[in-house]
């Protein structure tokens, strides 16, 4: 019998973790249990359709039923440098072809074991609490395994890493887990995938820790394509040492409910943090996001530009604060939310924000709603595309202009790839 | 066979701009119209191309006896092999202009069929060599930042890839140094060709020069007034448009 994902006397059925930290698990389910479950009157759940958030029909994942199958379909890159593979909470597949010496990339559960000095500073360190602490605390009540990368000082990993997390079966949960250490002028890509291995609904809730110590450079896409009946969470928490730069490119292509926290902390001087969202949206789907761009350090820089495409009837929140603390002058932060509506029906809600404690600033947001342009919409068609193509045209142009601002040519163009297939315009 | 338009009326909002305008564009031939600002020259083009913005009160126009505005939707009228080089052509942030013009090259084919990848590159890559276009234009998004004078070679550079029955170049000098409009006025003559008609809108003679129509028509206040061969060209360019618009009135 599946067990439902909630009941009290669930253990984790085959826990690898140490004792240490299966205690920690522990203390957060009770901390999930005793956590109140968000209304509309918490600020951060604003226009939030709560009714996701019952998680009682959810189980526990069971073994996927085909491991050869979903390794198979794991494929991303023509080239990469390492990959691993997981489905329904367990490591099916892990390769590394062409990793520099001193490079980590393990297991979540083993590298407790054999790095736990690194596991305990780096995991789950930096807490988002944009809203979903009960969900974060479910997460590390119930990881059983994750991807935990490491790369030493002055190492530069030229091919990109890729990771594949599946769900597979009905109504079964999954708690993905990335976590990314980058150390000082490192440099690394990483691209994680999140994909249904059938059209069934599930739950996932997962968590990306991304550290980058001085002068290093990280790229983390992340490519969110969960089947459409799917609830998931996704909380991210990346910390930015000194001149150090981190680009992160969400792209939320599935989903049905998809809740996304994404902070970023800038805590050494002249570091910057880039983060960028693509969400097409249709049927009855709804991405509700919260931003936090955390300025702590000096001449730090942080830009945001979220772009989202609505048909139908569907919805997407945006919240975002660029919080700017009383050391951080010569702070230079943009926020920008971009919301293309393709029906009449379709519900974006957008809610930029500022703080700002300290006076020597440059600091711009906004949000703004625009339709389709029917001049661009004439052109393409006086060219003998129709209409409904060249809709679609125009919604693939609007996310390709950010895709633009992906540095690695073989990932902007796979992004590419990929977007052009989930817009049906390949 | 021929382009043929019959006493056409179209307004935009409540102001009429054509006036009961006649013209016919046998396959083969090209034909200029020349006419002041405001003569309703470029409505003429967005018209047959079928702009919303314009409403069509009376006359009809036939592609080869096909009734164009039997085809609703611009689309259908362009398949149906009818281009329009605009005036001033939109920007499509994000679309390359190789994912454009493939996009609508597929869009001719039939369900199902998928256009041969290398066989369409080699065809660009020939028709940009004679438009003197950089082949690192193709990954550049339509018409984005271009200048007036690239936006006009990517309308010539879509039209010799489409491969139209009847072409309508609006304006297509307009921007253009000397250099850039032999450029383009080659590509339009290398499309010269028995088997299509073309209708060339412009205001100044300069075009005619390069492009050497066989009718010139002179449009005033909607409709066409006059008509003669290339000479007209020049002696409108000697003389100014004042002595039609005179003779019009008087044949009015």
């Amino acid at each position: 019998m599946n067990s439902t994902l909630i009941e009290k006397h669930v253990t984790p059925i085959s826990s690898n973790w140490p004792t240490w930290f299966a205690a920690e698990q522990k203390t957060a389910l009770t901390d999930y249990e005793q956590s109140p479950t968000p209304t509309r009157r918490h600020e951060s759940w604003r226009f939030a359709n709560l009714k996701p958030l019952d998680l009682s029909a959810f189980v526990d994942a069971q073994p996927v039923s085909s491991e050869g199958r979903l390794i198979n379909a794991s494929s991303g890159l023509g080239e990469f440098s390492a990959k691993m593979v997981f489905g329904n909470n367990a490591l099916l597949h892990r390769s590394a072809q062409s990793l520099p010496d001193g490079v980590i990339f393990e297991s979540l559960e083993s590298a407790a074991a054999n790095h736990a000095e690194l596991f305990r500073k780096y995991f789950m360190a930096r807490p988002t609490d944009l809203g979903s602490s009960k969900f974060t605390a479910l997460h590390k009540a119930r990881v059983s395994t994750g991807v935990f990368l490491y790369v030493p000082a002055n190492t530069t990993v030229t091919l990109p890493i890729e990771i594949f997390h599946w769900a597979e079966g009905n109504n079964a949960s999954i708690f993905p887990h990335t976590l990314l250490i980058c150390g000082e002028n490192s440099s690394v890509t990483v691209m994680d995938y999140f994909k249904s291995a059938d059209k069934l609904t599930a739950l996932a809730c997962g968590v990306n820790d991304l550290h980058l110590e001085k002068g290093s450079r990280l790229t983390y896409i992340a490519v969110q394509d969960w089947s459409s009946t799917t609830t998931a969470f996704h909380i991210n928490s990346t910390n930015v040492d000194a001149n150090a730069k981190c680009t992160a490119l969400i792209a939320n292509f599935g989903g049905g409910f998809v809740r996304g926290e994404s902070l970023s902390r800038l805590i050494g001087e002249g570091s910057r943090s880039e983060m960028y969202s693509i969400n097409p949206v249709e049927g009855t789907r709804e991405i509700d996001q919260r931003t936090l761009q955390d300025h702590i350090a000096p001449h730090a820089t942080s830009d945001l530009l979220y772009l989202n495409a609505l048909d139908d009837r569907s919805r997407t929140i945006f919240a975002g604060l660029i919080k700017v603390e009383p050391g951080a002058q010569g702070t230079d932060a943009y926020q920008k939310v971009r919301n293309l509506i393709l029906s009449d029906d379709a519900d974006p809600n957008s809610m930029p924000g500022l703080e700002i404690l300290n006076d020597e600033v440059r600091c711009s947001h906004g949000a703004t709603n625009g339709p389709v342009s029917e001049d661009e919409l004439f052109y393409m068609q006086a060219r003998g595309i129709d209409r409904d193509k060249a809709r679609r045209l125009v919604v693939n142009g609007f996310f390709n202009s950010l895709l633009e601002r992906i540095e690695d040519a073989a990932v902007r163009t796979h992004l590419s790839g990929l977007l052009a297939k989930r817009l049906s315009v390949d | 066979m021929s382009l043929n338009i019959q006493n056409l009326h179209a307004n935009i909002g409540e102001r009429e701009i054509l006036k009961g305008l006649n013209l016919e564009i046998p396959k083969g031939q090209i034909h200029a119209i020349m006419g002041k600002n405001g003569s309703g020259k470029s409505t003429l083009a967005k018209v047959m191309a079928g702009h919303p913005d314009y409403e069509v009160t009376a006359g009809e126009v036939t592609l080869d006896g096909l009734n164009l505005f039997e085809m609703a939707e611009p689309d259908e009228r362009a398949r149906a092999g009818l281009f329009v080089a605009f005036q001033y052509p939109m920007e499509i942030p994000g679309v390359t202009i190789a994912n454009f013009i493939r996009a609508a090259l597929q869009a001719r084919l039939p369900k199902g069929e998928e256009l041969d990848a290398v066989e369409y590159y080699e065809l660009l890559y020939k028709k940009m060599e004679l438009l003197k276009i950089p082949r690192n234009f193709t990954s550049r998004a339509v018409n984005e930042g271009f200048s007036g004078g690239e936006k006009k070679r990517c309308e010539v550079l879509q039209m010799a890839m489409l491969n139209p029955v009847y072409c309508v170049l609006d304006e297509t000098d307009s921007g253009l140094d000397i250099d850039a409009l032999k450029i383009v006025s080659e590509g339009v003559n290398a499309m010269r060709s028995p088997e299509r008609g073309m209708l060339v809108i412009t205001h100044y003679q300069r075009l005619l020069d390069y492009i050497v129509p066989d009718v010139v028509h002179v449009m005033v206040d909607g409709r066409i007034v006059l008509s003669g061969d290339k000479s007209l060209a020049l002696k409108l360019e000697a003389n100014g448009y004042d002595w039609v618009e005179k003779e019009a009135l008087q044949q009015a």
